[in-house]
């Protein structure tokens, strides 16, 4: 496969739940070494859209190609290059930092599981809490050993949904920093939701805002901005929010 | 298929025990339970009659037997259920793991859990009772492995039913296979019960099991026909227990129930 080819397409992607059209024919595609970011607000299709490319939902029609590969035909190889961490999911609460991470180096079949679990709990500042169970931790020390789930097998792929949720300022930017770094270290696609419009700004080259399951636009920051006329994305999330519930009322 | 992920599955399993007593001790508190209490029972029968000592070891078998099929099932049922409980099963299915390793994974679970209790008892009814369930010889291992499947199977198709149902359905993680003890003829043999009932109780491996085990305990002899029953009987309910829990993990996946489970 061309060097050049996308990293995850999507094509003409539906998903309906019995009446609810959650995700209407969204299309898009990544490329390489690309930090994209996909936003919206609460129920605009986000997380459906990332649950559908990580094969935790089906589809309802359209296509997903990751790696040039069908998700479907060829799951455990094309899983295997990605990883994904949301707030939404957890890790066994009674296993502590390390034998979680250790459980999952094993699931992706990394090698020197040891060694990469403790250089990922160094890089992500978490090593004093190695041996805490991870119920035990503060919900900032949940995300980042999340965070350090997620990048056990040096992802090409990165699905990130809120990724500095709950996190200090101090340590999300530090988060911020550290994900920026990685893309430029190894070349990783990320795909990142959030609701904190400044880290879009800050970190993701693409946008694409999510309005009733739709796109509604998308570009890089600097050209939406211009495109809304507004200085920040977060006034841009705010008039579309808005339009939205005058349109509802 | 990779044995290396479905190890994984077993080394989470083995660091959560570790660490957790209340859970060591489930595995063995009741079948301890139940076997100091029908030891003790047939014990003072067997003192009231001079008859009765010979229904001891068919008691004390019966219920070393019946607990390796409740604890296969409820040790598969409880390895998903943790992950539920845990909010873990996006995490694992976002991973290599595909859904038939993250079965066998269970299953090998649920037999480890159902192996550490048994030889409990077996030590414990032994020490107590001077009822050796080794006595059995070979025949104990066609048991023991029939009864092992069956549990698998029920605890796998008890899975489909969270996954169908949500956690309203755990309840039946215990209720379940107790619906199979009446008609499983455990402690009495199946001509007890009403003729339309014994096609029914025939109708499951671990009727024909217990069938098995009072042959080789009363006649000393193995019905090598109630064997291939039961074998027979436990290849068609894999098929089903599986095939609802691989139908039930599509269903999920198209109505977006897997993010959802444990919340």
């Amino acid at each position: 496969m061309a060097e050049t080819a996308p990293v995850l397409e999507v094509e003409g992607l539906c998903k309906t739940y019995d009446q609810l059209e959650a995700v209407k024919g969204l299309s898009f595609s990544l490329s390489r070494g690309e930090i994209f970011g996909l936003i919206g607000a609460n129920g605009a299709g986000k997380t459906t859209t990332i649950a559908m490319i990580l094969g935790l939902v089906t589809p309802s029609s359209g296509t997903i190609r990751i790696f040039g590969q069908d998700p479907e035909r060829s799951r455990g190889q094309v899983l295997s290059r990605m990883n994904f961490s949301s707030p939404y999911v957890d890790l066994p609460a009674r296993l502590t930092v390390t034998q979680n991470l250790l459980v999952y180096a094993q699931l992706y079949g990394v090698k020197n599981a040891r060694q990469r679990v403790a250089e990922i709990l160094e890089q992500l500042e978490v090593t004093d809490q190695n041996r805490q169970r991870f119920g035990q931790l503060s919900s900032g020390q949940r995300t980042r050993v999340a965070l350090a789930k997620s990048l056990i097998n040096d992802p090409e792929l990165l699905l990130l949904d809120e990724p500095t949720v709950s996190l200090d300022p101090d340590i999300a930017e530090r988060v911020r920093t550290w994900l920026d770094e990685y893309r430029k270290r190894t070349g990783a696609t990320l795909l990142i939701t959030s609701h904190n419009m400044t880290e879009v700004e800050r970190i993701c080259d693409r946008v694409l805002i999510l309005k009733g399951g739709e796109r509604f636009a998308e570009g890089t920051p600097s050209a939406l901005l211009e495109r809304f006329g507004r200085d920040t994305l977060e006034q841009v999330f705010l008039d579309i929010a808005r339009s939205e519930e005058e349109a509802a009322s | 298929m990779s044995l290396l992920r479905i190890a994984a599955l077993i080394r989470r399993y083995y660091y959560l025990y570790r660490t957790s007593w209340p859970r060591v001790l489930e595995l063995v508190y009741w079948p301890v339970m139940n076997l100091l209490l029908w030891g003790f029972i047939t014990m003072y029968l067997g003192r009231l009659s001079p008859v009765l000592p010979r229904v001891i070891p068919i008691f004390l078998g019966a219920l070393i037997l019946w607990d390796v099929l409740f604890r296969s099932q409820i040790g598969v049922t409880m390895a998903f259920l943790e992950e539920v409980w845990s909010r873990n099963l996006a995490s694992l299915f976002v991973s290599p793991l595909s859904v038939l390793e993250f079965v066998l994974g269970q299953v090998s679970v649920g037999l480890l859990r159902s192996l550490i209790s048994t030889v409990v008892i077996a030590v414990l009814a032994a020490l107590l009772y001077a009822f050796d369930v080794f006595d059995m010889g070979l025949p104990l291992l066609a048991f023991f492995g029939n009864l092992l499947v069956m549990g698998a199977a029920v605890g796998m198709f008890v899975c489909g039913l969270v996954l169908r149902f949500g956690q309203g359905a755990e309840g039946l993680a215990w209720a379940v296979i107790f619906a199979f003890m009446p008609i499983s003829a455990v402690y009495y043999p199946v001509d007890v019960l009403p003729g339309w009932l014994q096609w029914i109780a025939l109708a499951t491996p671990s009727a024909n099991v217990f069938e098995g085990m009072r042959a080789v305990l009363l006649e000393g002899r193995f019905d090598m026909a109630l064997f291939l029953r039961a074998v027979g009987l436990n290849a068609a309910y894999l098929v089903i227990g599986a095939g609802y829990f691989f139908w039930m993990f599509r269903s999920a996946r198209e109505r977006g129930l897997i993010l959802q489970m444990g919340e």
